[in-house]
């Protein structure tokens, strides 16, 4: 097998883990939703109710594929397609593990280490912001149309305070490959504990990013009735949902991997020239959990908290969340410097 | 006697202050993780849920459900078809045409009146209880059995089929 077949290969097993776990999100996220609320949740579907997302999938392809007449069809089809099509193409540069060495052949487990990995998944995630807008425009709707302008500003403005906070990450390793940043913080020397404000404004960012409460204005159904996808029905629904669930994992692969270490954990090293393929499989292990513990966060967030307001939410975004990223970027320079200056 | 006099009057008056927050208010997170906290409380807590087919609430004994036509000791029918229970009927659901009982049918009918149609619309009822009070001859009354779920509304109207007790059974406990 050449590199490009294992590339291949890879990036198929990428793809349906990326799918599947977006999929039994949606399923734990009613779970939790309900267990939050003192009920039991789906459970008729197969054993706990397991076969859920494979019901509302099968259903969802099934329904009436509608489009307004005064919709631009184009652009109506177009947007979920982008919203999809860009929350995918973020995994590629997430490391998933250490490498795997199989009859003599180190297999990396990344599509692609790019040196500009940090840069590669913002612009990617920024692209996302078009699927939103564009389907909200073509719909040719009041309410989806408010809904786009909100989503679109919103993301934009939360973008500026989430780029701001991972330069604090980026001036502390010297590197924008998320390769190097996991292996920077290897041995529990996680990020998180030498930046936790930049963690913290990462987080609210994520949340913001990807449209999940107390964010969730842009679709805030008792007031713009599901706002951008309102006229959506069927599977082009489907894939927006499918791409915010998406994304929602892809937004706790990056804060795992920027500020909790990735796919590290302590004594990898060590292990790792013992028994390598025993250390990547941890390794990946290790991410997963970090993963789902924070797509638990993301659940858990959503039923405790109510929406914000839009002008709290602007005001967050602007007046506290940007300033207090700048200060962070400032001292972290400044001890930066004095580290090099005085103590080397 | 001011206006705010009045606006004691249910010793409920709470006096609306506009202070500012504080510092610690203000920047939410603690308010935040005090709510995560009592969500993750019920994450673990019992559920209330009570899984219907499989497990049924407990009702009262004096549940009123579905309707019964009983039949008396000899198992004939006791309906006379008086009418006495459409008349109470507060819904209208009830509806019943009479007919004459002919030789040779004694051991069928208590009466020499029986209803030869007697319908119940399980839709417009409203189990209220009135027809089984009304009922001169402790005909009707009503089961703690819960009414069915059917597909069509016209299955929902309850012929002597579904209404009349079998010989022998006993189908209010």
């Amino acid at each position: 097998m050449d590199n490009i077949q294992i590339k291949i290969i890879l990036a198929t097993i990428v793809f349906a883990v990326t799918l599947g776990i977006a999929a039994y999100s949606t399923y734990f996220e009613r779970k939790f939703a309900s267990f939050f609320q003192d009920r039991i949740g789906p459970n008729r579907a197969g054993i706990f109710g397991l076969l859920q997302p494979l019901a509302d999938g099968g259903k969802l392809f099934f329904k009436e594929e509608f489009i307004p007449s005064s919709a631009n069809k184009f652009l109506f089809i177009l947007g979920p397609s982008l919203t999809m099509l860009t929350a995918l193409m973020a995994s590629a540069v997430i490391p998933w593990g250490m490498s795997l060495v199989i009859d003599g052949k180190t297999i990396d487990l990344f599509l692609v280490d790019l040196n500009v990995g940090v840069l590669y998944v913002f612009a990617v995630v920024s692209i996302g912001v078009y699927g939103i807008m564009i389907g909200g425009w073509a719909s040719n709707n009041k309410f989806s149309l408010l809904g786009a302008v909100r989503a679109a500003s919103q993301m934009i403005s939360y973008e500026l305070a989430m780029g701001l906070s991972v330069i604090a990450i980026i001036m502390l390793t010297g590197s924008m490959s998320l390769k190097d940043i996991t292996l920077a913080q290897s041995g529990f020397n996680w990020n998180f504990w030498q930046q936790p404000l930049a963690c913290l404004i990462f987080i609210v960012c994520a949340f913001a990013e990807c449209n999940r409460t107390p964010f969730d204005l842009p679709e805030s159904e008792s007031e713009l009735i599901g706002g951008y996808h309102t006229e959506y029905s069927s599977m082009k629904m489907g894939l927006y949902l499918f791409g915010e669930y998406i994304n929602m994992f892809i937004s706790s692969a990056m804060i795992s991997i920027l500020f909790f270490g990735g796919y590290s954990y302590p004594g990898m090293q060590s292990l790792y020239e013992s028994s390598p393929n025993t250390a990547a499989i941890l390794s990946v292990v290790s991410l997963f959990a970090k993963i789902f513990f924070f797509i638990f966060l993301f659940m858990w967030v959503r039923w405790t908290l109510p929406r914000f307001r839009y002008d709290q939410l602007m005001n967050l975004g602007w007046k506290s969340l940007i300033p207090l990223a700048i200060i962070n970027i400032i001292v972290t320079g400044a001890v930066i410097l004095i580290k090099q200056h005085y103590f080397s | 006697m001011n206006a705010s006099a009045y606006t004691s009057l249910s010793n409920r008056k709470v006096d609306v202050a506009k202070k500012e927050m504080t510092f610690w208010e203000r920047i939410y997170l603690p308010a935040i993780i005090k709510g995560m906290m009592i969500t993750l409380k019920h994450f673990f807590s019992k559920k209330n849920t009570v899984q219907y087919p499989e497990v049924e609430r407990p009702r009262a004994a004096i549940w009123r459900g579905t309707h019964v036509l009983k039949r008396d000791d000899e198992g004939r029918e006791r309906c006379t078809a008086c009418g006495l229970c459409a008349l109470a009927c507060p819904a209208e659901a009830i509806s019943m045409v009479a007919a004459e009982r002919k030789i040779g049918e004694e051991h069928l009918y208590r009466e020499e009146k029986y209803a030869e149609i007697y319908e119940i619309n399980q839709l417009r009822c409203i189990y209220c209880g009135l027809c089984e009070e009304a009922c001169p001859k402790a005909a009707i009354f009503l089961t703690p059995e819960i009414t069915d779920v059917e597909y069509k509304r016209k299955d929902f109207i309850y012929g002597k089929d579904k209404l009349v007790e079998k010989v022998g059974e006993n189908r209010i406990v």
